[in-house]
Protein backbone atom coordinates (compact mmCIF):
# COMPACT_ATOMS: atom_id res chain seq x y z
CA UNK A 1 0.00 0.00 0.00
CA UNK A 2 1.41 3.38 -1.01
CA UNK A 3 1.61 6.46 1.23
CA UNK A 4 -1.36 8.77 0.61
CA UNK A 5 0.85 11.83 0.99
CA UNK A 6 3.97 11.17 -1.08
CA UNK A 7 2.55 8.29 -3.12
CA UNK A 8 6.10 6.89 -3.32
CA UNK A 9 6.96 5.15 -0.08
CA UNK A 10 5.12 2.20 1.36
CA UNK A 11 2.65 3.22 4.04
CA UNK A 12 3.37 2.01 7.56
CA UNK A 13 1.16 4.31 9.63
CA UNK A 14 -2.58 3.96 9.30
CA UNK A 15 -4.94 6.65 10.54
CA UNK A 16 -8.68 6.76 10.80
CA UNK A 17 -10.36 10.07 11.32
CA UNK A 18 -13.92 11.23 11.51
CA UNK A 19 -14.65 14.25 9.36
CA UNK A 20 -18.18 15.59 9.64
CA UNK A 21 -19.47 12.23 10.79
CA UNK A 22 -17.81 10.32 7.93
CA UNK A 23 -14.91 8.02 8.54
CA UNK A 24 -11.79 8.68 6.52
CA UNK A 25 -8.73 6.50 6.31
CA UNK A 26 -5.29 7.93 5.68
CA UNK A 27 -2.22 5.81 5.10
CA UNK A 28 1.26 7.28 5.35
CA UNK A 29 4.89 6.38 5.28
CA UNK A 30 7.09 6.88 8.33
CA UNK A 31 8.74 10.00 6.90
CA UNK A 32 5.47 11.74 6.02
CA UNK A 33 3.89 10.94 9.35
CA UNK A 34 6.78 12.72 11.04
CA UNK A 35 6.82 15.61 8.66
CA UNK A 36 5.12 18.53 10.32
CA UNK A 37 4.76 21.00 7.50
CA UNK A 38 2.47 19.18 5.13
CA UNK A 39 1.65 21.90 2.57
CA UNK A 40 -0.72 19.91 0.42
CA UNK A 41 -4.17 21.45 1.10
CA UNK A 42 -5.84 18.04 1.11
CA UNK A 43 -3.43 17.05 3.83
CA UNK A 44 -4.60 19.93 6.03
CA UNK A 45 -6.64 17.94 8.54
CA UNK A 46 -3.94 15.35 8.57
CA UNK A 47 -1.31 17.92 9.39
CA UNK A 48 -3.44 19.24 12.22
CA UNK A 49 -3.81 15.76 13.53
CA UNK A 50 -0.12 15.10 13.56
CA UNK A 51 0.70 18.45 15.13
CA UNK A 52 -2.02 18.01 17.73
CA UNK A 53 -0.86 14.63 18.87
CA UNK A 54 2.86 15.11 18.63
CA UNK A 55 4.65 13.40 15.79
CA UNK A 56 6.83 11.31 18.06
CA UNK A 57 3.86 9.36 19.31
CA UNK A 58 2.71 6.22 17.57
CA UNK A 59 -0.40 7.29 15.71
CA UNK A 60 -1.87 3.98 14.74
CA UNK A 61 -5.62 3.84 15.15
CA UNK A 62 -7.98 1.04 14.36
CA UNK A 63 -11.40 1.63 12.86
CA UNK A 64 -12.94 0.13 15.98
CA UNK A 65 -11.94 3.19 17.98
CA UNK A 66 -14.15 5.20 15.65
CA UNK A 67 -15.37 8.10 17.76
CA UNK A 68 -12.13 9.86 18.48
CA UNK A 69 -11.34 13.53 17.94
CA UNK A 70 -8.99 13.76 14.94
CA UNK A 71 -7.39 16.85 16.43
CA UNK A 72 -6.68 15.88 20.02
CA UNK A 73 -7.43 12.16 20.29
CA UNK A 74 -10.18 12.67 22.84
CA UNK A 75 -12.82 9.93 23.05
CA UNK A 76 -16.47 9.94 23.92
CA UNK A 77 -15.95 7.66 26.88
CA UNK A 78 -13.55 10.25 28.29
CA UNK A 79 -16.30 12.85 27.97
CA UNK A 80 -18.74 10.61 29.82
CA UNK A 81 -16.21 10.40 32.64
CA UNK A 82 -15.31 14.07 33.07
CA UNK A 83 -18.04 16.07 31.35
CA UNK A 84 -15.26 18.13 29.72
CA UNK A 85 -14.14 18.03 26.09
CA UNK A 86 -10.60 17.67 24.76
CA UNK A 87 -10.25 20.63 22.38
CA UNK A 88 -12.33 23.06 20.34
CA UNK A 89 -12.48 20.60 17.42
CA UNK A 90 -14.22 18.07 19.72
CA UNK A 91 -17.37 20.18 19.32
CA UNK A 92 -17.64 19.10 15.68
CA UNK A 93 -16.29 15.60 16.33
CA UNK A 94 -18.97 14.87 18.90
CA UNK A 95 -21.59 17.30 17.59
CA UNK A 96 -24.32 14.67 17.34
CA UNK A 97 -24.24 13.71 20.99
CA UNK A 98 -23.70 17.27 22.14
CA UNK A 99 -26.72 18.75 20.47
CA UNK A 100 -29.29 17.23 22.80
CA UNK A 101 -27.16 18.05 25.79
CA UNK A 102 -26.78 21.72 24.81
CA UNK A 103 -30.49 21.97 24.16
CA UNK A 104 -31.23 20.93 27.74
CA UNK A 105 -28.56 23.19 29.17
CA UNK A 106 -29.08 26.51 27.45
CA UNK A 107 -31.63 29.09 26.39
CA UNK A 108 -31.03 28.64 22.70
CA UNK A 109 -28.88 26.71 20.28
CA UNK A 110 -27.31 29.58 18.43
CA UNK A 111 -24.77 32.08 19.73
CA UNK A 112 -26.00 35.63 19.35
CA UNK A 113 -23.43 37.43 21.46
CA UNK A 114 -19.95 38.80 20.95
CA UNK A 115 -17.96 37.70 17.94
CA UNK A 116 -14.19 38.26 17.71
CA UNK A 117 -13.57 41.50 15.82
CA UNK A 118 -11.01 39.90 13.58
CA UNK A 119 -13.57 37.34 12.46
CA UNK A 120 -16.18 40.04 11.98
CA UNK A 121 -13.82 42.02 9.81
CA UNK A 122 -13.05 39.03 7.63
CA UNK A 123 -16.76 38.17 7.33
CA UNK A 124 -17.46 41.76 6.29
CA UNK A 125 -14.67 41.54 3.72
CA UNK A 126 -16.07 38.29 2.37
CA UNK A 127 -19.48 39.89 2.01
CA UNK A 128 -18.00 42.83 0.19
CA UNK A 129 -16.10 40.54 -2.18
CA UNK A 130 -19.32 38.65 -2.88
CA UNK A 131 -21.17 41.85 -3.76
CA UNK A 132 -18.33 43.11 -5.93
CA UNK A 133 -18.16 39.78 -7.74
CA UNK A 134 -21.83 40.08 -8.64
CA UNK A 135 -21.25 43.61 -9.89
CA UNK A 136 -18.29 42.37 -11.89
CA UNK A 137 -20.41 39.71 -13.54
CA UNK A 138 -23.08 42.19 -14.57
CA UNK A 139 -20.41 44.61 -15.79
CA UNK A 140 -18.94 41.89 -18.01
CA UNK A 141 -22.38 40.92 -19.26
CA UNK A 142 -23.11 44.55 -20.02
CA UNK A 143 -19.72 44.80 -21.76
CA UNK A 144 -18.65 47.65 -19.49
CA UNK A 145 -15.04 46.52 -19.55
CA UNK A 146 -13.41 49.52 -17.91
CA UNK A 147 -15.73 49.17 -14.91
CA UNK A 148 -15.11 45.42 -14.84
CA UNK A 149 -11.35 45.90 -14.73
CA UNK A 150 -11.66 48.35 -11.82
CA UNK A 151 -13.90 45.93 -9.95
CA UNK A 152 -11.51 43.05 -10.52
CA UNK A 153 -8.62 45.08 -9.07
CA UNK A 154 -10.69 46.02 -6.07
CA UNK A 155 -11.62 42.40 -5.43
CA UNK A 156 -7.97 41.36 -5.64
CA UNK A 157 -6.94 43.98 -3.10
CA UNK A 158 -9.69 42.95 -0.69
CA UNK A 159 -8.83 39.28 -1.00
CA UNK A 160 -5.17 39.86 -0.23
CA UNK A 161 -6.18 42.01 2.75
CA UNK A 162 -8.32 39.19 4.05
CA UNK A 163 -5.48 36.71 3.70
CA UNK A 164 -3.18 39.02 5.62
CA UNK A 165 -5.74 39.47 8.38
CA UNK A 166 -6.20 35.72 8.68
CA UNK A 167 -2.44 35.22 8.74
CA UNK A 168 -2.04 37.62 11.66
CA UNK A 169 -4.27 35.38 13.73
CA UNK A 170 -2.01 32.39 13.51
CA UNK A 171 0.07 32.76 16.64
CA UNK B 1 8.13 40.53 45.51
CA UNK B 2 4.93 42.05 44.14
CA UNK B 3 2.82 38.97 44.92
CA UNK B 4 3.57 39.32 48.62
CA UNK B 5 2.37 42.92 48.41
CA UNK B 6 -0.83 41.85 46.77
CA UNK B 7 -1.40 39.30 49.49
CA UNK B 8 -0.81 41.77 52.28
CA UNK B 9 -3.71 44.03 51.39
CA UNK B 10 -7.30 43.41 50.38
CA UNK B 11 -8.64 44.45 47.00
CA UNK B 12 -10.47 47.62 46.07
CA UNK B 13 -13.58 45.70 45.16
CA UNK B 14 -14.27 44.79 48.79
CA UNK B 15 -14.63 48.41 49.80
CA UNK B 16 -18.33 48.46 50.60
CA UNK B 17 -19.13 51.03 47.97
CA UNK B 18 -21.00 51.22 44.71
CA UNK B 19 -24.72 51.22 43.96
CA UNK B 20 -26.85 49.20 46.41
CA UNK B 21 -23.72 48.39 48.38
CA UNK B 22 -25.67 47.70 51.57
CA UNK B 23 -27.21 44.57 50.11
CA UNK B 24 -25.01 43.79 47.13
CA UNK B 25 -21.49 43.21 48.41
CA UNK B 26 -19.84 42.69 45.04
CA UNK B 27 -20.35 42.02 41.36
CA UNK B 28 -18.24 39.78 39.20
CA UNK B 29 -18.14 38.93 35.50
CA UNK B 30 -15.90 36.24 34.10
CA UNK B 31 -15.25 35.16 30.54
CA UNK B 32 -13.91 31.76 29.47
CA UNK B 33 -11.74 31.63 26.36
CA UNK B 34 -9.62 28.98 24.67
CA UNK B 35 -7.03 28.88 21.95
CA UNK B 36 -8.26 27.43 18.71
CA UNK B 37 -7.24 23.82 18.07
CA UNK B 38 -5.12 23.44 21.21
CA UNK B 39 -6.06 20.79 23.74
CA UNK B 40 -7.98 22.19 26.73
CA UNK B 41 -5.94 22.27 29.99
CA UNK B 42 -7.61 19.18 31.44
CA UNK B 43 -6.72 17.09 28.38
CA UNK B 44 -3.39 18.66 27.39
CA UNK B 45 -0.19 16.87 28.24
CA UNK B 46 2.20 18.63 30.61
CA UNK B 47 4.45 19.83 27.80
CA UNK B 48 1.51 21.13 25.78
CA UNK B 49 0.08 22.91 28.82
CA UNK B 50 3.36 24.66 29.49
CA UNK B 51 3.65 25.64 25.83
CA UNK B 52 0.13 27.12 25.94
CA UNK B 53 0.99 29.03 29.12
CA UNK B 54 4.13 30.43 27.45
CA UNK B 55 2.01 31.54 24.52
CA UNK B 56 -0.70 33.27 26.55
CA UNK B 57 1.18 34.70 29.52
CA UNK B 58 3.25 37.39 27.75
CA UNK B 59 0.11 38.66 25.99
CA UNK B 60 -1.76 38.93 29.29
CA UNK B 61 1.18 40.59 31.02
CA UNK B 62 1.42 43.03 28.12
CA UNK B 63 -2.14 44.30 28.55
CA UNK B 64 -2.35 48.00 29.44
CA UNK B 65 -4.60 47.00 32.38
CA UNK B 66 -1.79 44.84 33.72
CA UNK B 67 0.97 47.45 33.77
CA UNK B 68 1.36 47.07 37.54
CA UNK B 69 0.20 43.52 37.77
CA UNK B 70 1.49 40.61 39.68
CA UNK B 71 1.91 37.53 37.58
CA UNK B 72 2.63 34.31 39.38
CA UNK B 73 2.93 30.64 38.47
CA UNK B 74 0.73 28.32 40.49
CA UNK B 75 3.66 26.16 41.52
CA UNK B 76 5.32 29.23 43.09
CA UNK B 77 2.43 29.86 45.45
CA UNK B 78 2.22 28.15 48.83
CA UNK B 79 -1.01 26.42 49.84
CA UNK B 80 -1.73 29.30 52.21
CA UNK B 81 -1.17 31.98 49.59
CA UNK B 82 -3.47 30.15 47.21
CA UNK B 83 -6.13 29.96 49.91
CA UNK B 84 -5.84 33.71 50.55
CA UNK B 85 -6.43 34.32 46.83
CA UNK B 86 -9.44 31.97 46.91
CA UNK B 87 -10.90 33.88 49.88
CA UNK B 88 -10.50 37.11 47.92
CA UNK B 89 -12.19 35.55 44.89
CA UNK B 90 -9.10 36.18 42.79
CA UNK B 91 -8.68 32.53 41.89
CA UNK B 92 -11.07 29.59 41.97
CA UNK B 93 -10.75 26.55 44.22
CA UNK B 94 -9.98 24.54 41.07
CA UNK B 95 -7.15 26.87 40.17
CA UNK B 96 -5.72 26.65 43.68
CA UNK B 97 -5.24 22.93 43.05
CA UNK B 98 -3.08 23.61 39.97
CA UNK B 99 0.68 23.56 39.82
CA UNK B 100 3.11 23.54 36.92
CA UNK B 101 1.68 24.93 33.69
CA UNK B 102 -0.87 27.26 35.29
CA UNK B 103 -0.61 30.87 36.39
CA UNK B 104 -2.61 33.87 37.53
CA UNK B 105 -2.15 37.52 36.60
CA UNK B 106 -3.84 40.13 38.82
CA UNK B 107 -3.84 43.90 38.64
CA UNK B 108 -2.67 45.86 41.65
CA UNK B 109 -6.16 46.95 42.70
CA UNK B 110 -7.29 43.32 42.54
CA UNK B 111 -10.23 44.21 40.37
CA UNK B 112 -9.02 42.07 37.46
CA UNK B 113 -7.69 38.58 37.60
CA UNK B 114 -6.80 36.30 34.73
CA UNK B 115 -6.29 32.61 35.37
CA UNK B 116 -4.30 30.79 32.73
CA UNK B 117 -4.94 27.06 32.28
CA UNK B 118 -7.71 26.67 34.78
CA UNK B 119 -10.46 24.55 33.23
CA UNK B 120 -10.16 26.70 30.12
CA UNK B 121 -7.01 28.28 28.72
CA UNK B 122 -8.24 31.64 29.96
CA UNK B 123 -10.60 32.52 32.76
CA UNK B 124 -10.71 36.30 32.98
CA UNK B 125 -12.72 38.16 35.57
CA UNK B 126 -13.50 41.66 36.70
CA UNK B 127 -14.67 42.39 40.25
CA UNK B 128 -16.51 45.47 41.49
CA UNK B 129 -18.04 46.42 44.81
CA UNK B 130 -21.80 46.94 44.97
CA UNK B 131 -24.12 46.21 42.07
CA UNK B 132 -21.97 47.02 39.05
CA UNK B 133 -22.44 44.13 36.67
CA UNK B 134 -22.29 46.32 33.59
CA UNK B 135 -19.13 48.10 34.70
CA UNK B 136 -17.51 44.74 35.47
CA UNK B 137 -18.54 43.40 32.06
CA UNK B 138 -17.22 46.50 30.32
CA UNK B 139 -13.85 46.09 31.98
CA UNK B 140 -13.42 42.42 31.19
CA UNK B 141 -14.85 42.77 27.70
CA UNK B 142 -12.16 45.34 26.94
CA UNK B 143 -9.48 42.92 28.09
CA UNK B 144 -11.00 40.22 25.89
CA UNK B 145 -11.08 42.49 22.84
CA UNK B 146 -7.44 43.40 23.39
CA UNK B 147 -6.39 39.77 23.76
CA UNK B 148 -8.29 38.48 20.75
CA UNK B 149 -6.15 40.68 18.51
CA UNK B 150 -3.11 38.71 19.70
CA UNK B 151 -4.49 35.25 20.35
CA UNK B 152 -6.52 33.01 18.10
CA UNK B 153 -9.57 32.15 20.22
CA UNK B 154 -11.67 29.07 19.53
CA UNK B 155 -14.91 30.44 18.10
CA UNK B 156 -17.68 28.83 16.13
CA UNK B 157 -20.22 30.96 14.26
CA UNK B 158 -23.07 28.79 15.55
CA UNK B 159 -21.88 27.87 19.06
CA UNK B 160 -19.84 30.95 19.87
CA UNK B 161 -16.81 30.67 22.14
CA UNK B 162 -15.90 27.01 22.62
CA UNK B 163 -15.14 25.95 26.19
CA UNK B 164 -13.94 22.79 27.91
CA UNK B 165 -17.34 22.32 29.54
CA UNK B 166 -20.41 22.59 27.28
CA UNK B 167 -22.20 24.48 30.05
CA UNK B 168 -20.05 27.55 29.32
CA UNK B 169 -20.20 27.52 25.53
CA UNK B 170 -21.56 30.56 23.68
CA UNK B 171 -20.69 33.76 25.51
CA UNK B 172 -18.42 31.93 27.95
CA UNK B 173 -19.73 34.48 30.43
CA UNK B 174 -20.68 33.93 34.04
CA UNK B 175 -21.94 37.06 35.78
CA UNK B 176 -22.68 36.98 39.47
CA UNK B 177 -23.48 39.19 42.42
CA UNK B 178 -22.92 38.47 46.09
CA UNK B 179 -25.95 39.50 48.14
CA UNK B 180 -26.27 40.00 51.88
CA UNK B 181 -29.89 39.19 52.78
CA UNK B 182 -30.18 38.65 56.56
CA UNK B 183 -33.80 39.78 56.80
CA UNK B 184 -34.95 37.27 54.16
CA UNK B 185 -33.24 34.56 56.20
CA UNK B 186 -34.57 35.78 59.59
CA UNK B 187 -38.12 35.93 58.25
CA UNK B 188 -37.90 32.50 56.58
CA UNK B 189 -38.49 33.89 53.11
CA UNK B 190 -35.15 32.94 51.65
CA UNK B 191 -36.15 29.49 50.36
CA UNK B 192 -39.08 30.98 48.52
CA UNK B 193 -36.81 33.55 46.92
CA UNK B 194 -34.18 30.96 45.99
CA UNK B 195 -36.81 28.77 44.36
CA UNK B 196 -38.28 31.67 42.42
CA UNK B 197 -34.87 32.74 41.15
CA UNK B 198 -33.97 29.16 40.19
CA UNK B 199 -37.19 28.81 38.28
CA UNK B 200 -36.23 31.57 35.89
CA UNK B 201 -32.92 30.00 35.02
CA UNK B 202 -30.55 31.71 37.42
CA UNK B 203 -28.42 29.92 39.98
CA UNK B 204 -28.38 30.81 43.67
CA UNK B 205 -25.96 29.35 46.14
CA UNK B 206 -24.69 30.13 49.59
CA UNK B 207 -21.37 31.89 49.43
CA UNK B 208 -19.63 29.88 52.10
CA UNK B 209 -20.57 26.49 53.41
CA UNK B 210 -21.66 23.40 51.54
CA UNK B 211 -24.89 22.75 49.73
CA UNK B 212 -27.84 24.75 50.95
CA UNK B 213 -26.15 26.07 54.08
CA UNK B 214 -25.39 29.74 53.66
CA UNK B 215 -23.06 31.33 56.15
CA UNK B 216 -23.17 35.01 56.93
CA UNK B 217 -26.50 35.28 55.07
CA UNK B 218 -24.48 35.72 51.88
CA UNK B 219 -25.80 34.36 48.62
CA UNK B 220 -24.52 34.44 45.11
CA UNK B 221 -26.85 34.82 42.15
CA UNK B 222 -25.51 34.05 38.69
CA UNK B 223 -26.63 33.19 35.17
CA UNK B 224 -26.85 29.49 34.47
CA UNK B 225 -27.01 29.55 30.68
CA UNK B 226 -24.46 30.98 28.27
CA UNK B 227 -25.78 30.03 24.82
CA UNK B 228 -28.66 31.66 22.97
CA UNK B 229 -28.62 35.12 24.53
CA UNK B 230 -26.39 38.12 24.03
CA UNK B 231 -24.15 39.17 26.93
CA UNK B 232 -26.23 42.31 27.47
CA UNK B 233 -29.44 40.29 27.63
CA UNK B 234 -27.98 37.97 30.25
CA UNK B 235 -26.77 40.92 32.33
CA UNK B 236 -30.11 42.68 31.99
CA UNK B 237 -32.02 39.61 33.16
CA UNK B 238 -29.69 39.14 36.10
CA UNK B 239 -29.81 42.81 37.05
CA UNK B 240 -33.61 42.84 37.06
CA UNK B 241 -33.83 39.82 39.35
CA UNK B 242 -31.18 41.18 41.71
CA UNK B 243 -33.12 44.46 42.00
CA UNK B 244 -36.19 42.45 42.91
CA UNK B 245 -34.31 40.51 45.57
CA UNK B 246 -32.99 43.81 46.98
CA UNK B 247 -36.53 45.08 47.18
CA UNK B 248 -37.68 41.93 48.97
CA UNK B 249 -34.84 42.20 51.45
CA UNK B 250 -35.69 45.84 52.14
CA UNK B 251 -39.33 45.02 52.66
CA UNK B 252 -38.39 42.16 54.96
CA UNK B 253 -36.22 44.55 57.00
CA UNK B 254 -39.03 47.04 57.36
CA UNK B 255 -41.47 44.32 58.33
CA UNK B 256 -39.09 42.95 60.96
CA UNK B 257 -38.55 46.38 62.43
CA UNK B 258 -42.24 47.16 62.55
CA UNK B 259 -43.81 43.82 63.39
CA UNK B 260 -41.13 41.87 65.27
CA UNK B 261 -38.85 44.51 66.80
CA UNK B 262 -37.94 42.30 69.77
CA UNK B 263 -36.70 39.47 67.58
CA UNK B 264 -34.58 41.91 65.63
CA UNK B 265 -33.26 43.75 68.69
CA UNK B 266 -32.41 40.45 70.34
CA UNK B 267 -30.35 39.37 67.34
CA UNK B 268 -28.59 42.71 67.02
CA UNK B 269 -27.90 43.00 70.76
CA UNK B 270 -26.60 39.44 71.13
CA UNK B 271 -24.33 39.73 68.12
CA UNK B 272 -22.87 42.93 69.58
CA UNK B 273 -22.28 41.31 72.96
CA UNK B 274 -20.68 38.17 71.61
CA UNK B 275 -18.50 39.87 68.99
CA UNK B 276 -17.14 42.28 71.60
CA UNK B 277 -16.67 39.79 74.43
CA UNK B 278 -16.00 36.32 73.05
CA UNK B 279 -12.60 34.65 73.48
CA UNK B 280 -12.99 31.86 70.97
CA UNK B 281 -15.03 31.85 67.78
CA UNK B 282 -15.18 29.57 64.77
CA UNK B 283 -15.51 30.90 61.27
CA UNK B 284 -19.17 29.98 60.94
CA UNK B 285 -20.19 31.82 64.10
CA UNK B 286 -18.08 34.82 63.13
CA UNK B 287 -19.71 35.12 59.71
CA UNK B 288 -23.20 34.88 61.13
CA UNK B 289 -22.56 37.46 63.87
CA UNK B 290 -20.77 39.83 61.51
CA UNK B 291 -23.77 39.56 59.21
CA UNK B 292 -25.97 40.87 62.03
CA UNK B 293 -23.50 43.67 62.78
CA UNK B 294 -23.63 44.61 59.09
CA UNK B 295 -27.43 44.59 59.23
CA UNK B 296 -27.15 46.81 62.32
CA UNK B 297 -25.12 49.33 60.32
CA UNK B 298 -27.65 49.29 57.48
CA UNK B 299 -30.57 49.87 59.86
CA UNK B 300 -28.89 52.75 61.68
CA UNK B 301 -28.09 50.95 64.95
CA UNK B 302 -24.45 51.89 64.46
CA UNK B 303 -22.98 55.09 63.05
CA UNK B 304 -21.90 54.83 59.44
CA UNK B 305 -18.19 55.21 60.19
CA UNK B 306 -18.22 51.79 61.87
CA UNK B 307 -19.32 50.00 58.72
CA UNK B 308 -15.84 49.66 57.28
CA UNK B 309 -14.55 47.67 60.27
CA UNK B 310 -17.37 45.16 59.93
CA UNK B 311 -16.85 44.77 56.18
CA UNK B 312 -13.13 44.21 56.67
CA UNK B 313 -13.70 41.58 59.34
CA UNK B 314 -15.68 39.44 56.90
CA UNK B 315 -12.45 38.94 54.99
CA UNK B 316 -9.93 39.09 57.83
CA UNK B 317 -11.57 36.30 59.81
CA UNK B 318 -11.46 33.82 56.92
CA UNK B 319 -9.16 30.87 57.77
CA UNK B 320 -6.30 31.67 55.39
CA UNK B 321 -6.39 35.41 56.11
CA UNK B 322 -6.14 34.63 59.82
CA UNK B 323 -3.30 32.26 59.24
CA UNK B 324 -1.20 34.47 56.99
CA UNK B 325 0.03 36.72 59.81
CA UNK B 326 1.38 33.76 61.77
CA UNK B 327 4.72 32.12 61.24
CA UNK B 328 3.57 28.63 62.13
CA UNK B 329 0.52 26.67 61.14
CA UNK B 330 -2.26 27.21 63.66
CA UNK B 331 -4.45 24.46 65.07
CA UNK B 332 -8.21 24.94 64.91
CA UNK B 333 -8.52 26.06 68.55
CA UNK B 334 -5.65 28.51 68.11
CA UNK B 335 -7.34 29.94 65.06
CA UNK B 336 -10.64 30.35 66.92
CA UNK B 337 -8.86 32.24 69.71
CA UNK B 338 -6.98 34.43 67.25
CA UNK B 339 -10.20 35.14 65.36
CA UNK B 340 -11.98 36.40 68.46
CA UNK B 341 -8.89 38.46 69.42
CA UNK B 342 -8.89 40.19 66.03
CA UNK B 343 -12.61 40.88 66.21
CA UNK B 344 -12.47 42.27 69.78
CA UNK B 345 -9.56 44.50 68.89
CA UNK B 346 -11.16 45.83 65.74
CA UNK B 347 -14.48 46.49 67.47
CA UNK B 348 -12.90 47.99 70.61
CA UNK B 349 -14.38 51.41 70.01
CA UNK B 350 -17.58 50.11 68.44
CA UNK B 351 -20.51 51.86 70.10
CA UNK B 352 -23.49 49.93 71.46
CA UNK B 353 -26.55 49.64 69.21
CA UNK B 354 -28.58 52.83 69.25
CA UNK B 355 -31.88 51.10 69.92
CA UNK B 356 -33.79 54.19 71.03
CA UNK B 357 -32.70 56.18 67.98
CA UNK B 358 -33.76 53.50 65.53
CA UNK B 359 -37.12 52.92 67.21
CA UNK B 360 -37.80 56.65 67.42
CA UNK B 361 -37.00 57.21 63.77
CA UNK B 362 -39.16 54.20 62.92
CA UNK B 363 -42.14 55.72 64.75
CA UNK B 364 -41.64 59.09 63.10
CA UNK B 365 -42.98 57.32 60.03
CA UNK B 366 -40.02 57.45 57.70
CA UNK B 367 -39.39 53.79 58.37
CA UNK B 368 -35.95 52.32 58.55
CA UNK B 369 -33.18 54.20 56.83
CA UNK B 370 -33.29 52.49 53.50
CA UNK B 371 -30.77 52.25 50.71
CA UNK B 372 -31.28 55.59 49.02
CA UNK B 373 -30.63 54.21 45.51
CA UNK B 374 -33.50 51.84 45.47
CA UNK B 375 -37.11 52.46 44.83
CA UNK B 376 -39.24 51.74 47.90
CA UNK B 377 -42.32 49.86 46.87
CA UNK B 378 -44.48 47.32 48.52
CA UNK B 379 -44.97 44.44 46.21
CA UNK B 380 -46.47 41.10 47.08
CA UNK B 381 -44.52 38.00 47.85
CA UNK B 382 -43.88 36.48 44.48
CA UNK B 383 -43.28 39.14 41.89
CA UNK B 384 -40.38 37.28 40.31
CA UNK B 385 -40.63 37.59 36.64
CA UNK B 386 -38.25 38.38 33.86
ZN1 LIG C 1 5.05 9.40 2.36
ZN1 LIG D 1 -10.53 17.37 20.26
Amino acid sequence: MLCDVCKVETASVFLTQIVEGKMQKVNMCEACSKEKGVSDPTGFALADLLLGMGAAQPVERSAAEGNRCPKCGFTHSEFTKTGRLGCSVCYSTFSEGLEGMLKGMHKGMRHTGKCPERLQRSLALENEVRTLTQELRSAVEGERYEEAAALRDKIKTLESENLKAAGAGEK
Amino acid sequence: MPTRNILSKGGDWFGGEGPHHQIVVSSRVRLARNLSGKPFPGWAKKVERSAILDLIRPQVEGLPEMSEASSVSCQDLSALEKQVLVERHLISREHAAKGLGSAVVMNRRQTLSIMINEEDHLRMQALRSGLQLRAAFKAINKVDTELEEKLDFAFDSKLGYLTACPSNVGTGMRASAMLHVPALVLSDQINQVVQAVNKIGLAVRGLYGEGTEALGNLFQISNQTTLGEREEEILERLQKVILQVIEHEQNARKTLLQNRPNTLLDHIGRSYGILRHAYSMNSKEALNLLSLAKLGCDLGFYPDNQRRAVDELFMETQPAHLQKGSQKKLATEERDILRSDIIRKKLETFSAPDVDGVMRRGKEGSGAPADPDSAPGTRGQAPFSE
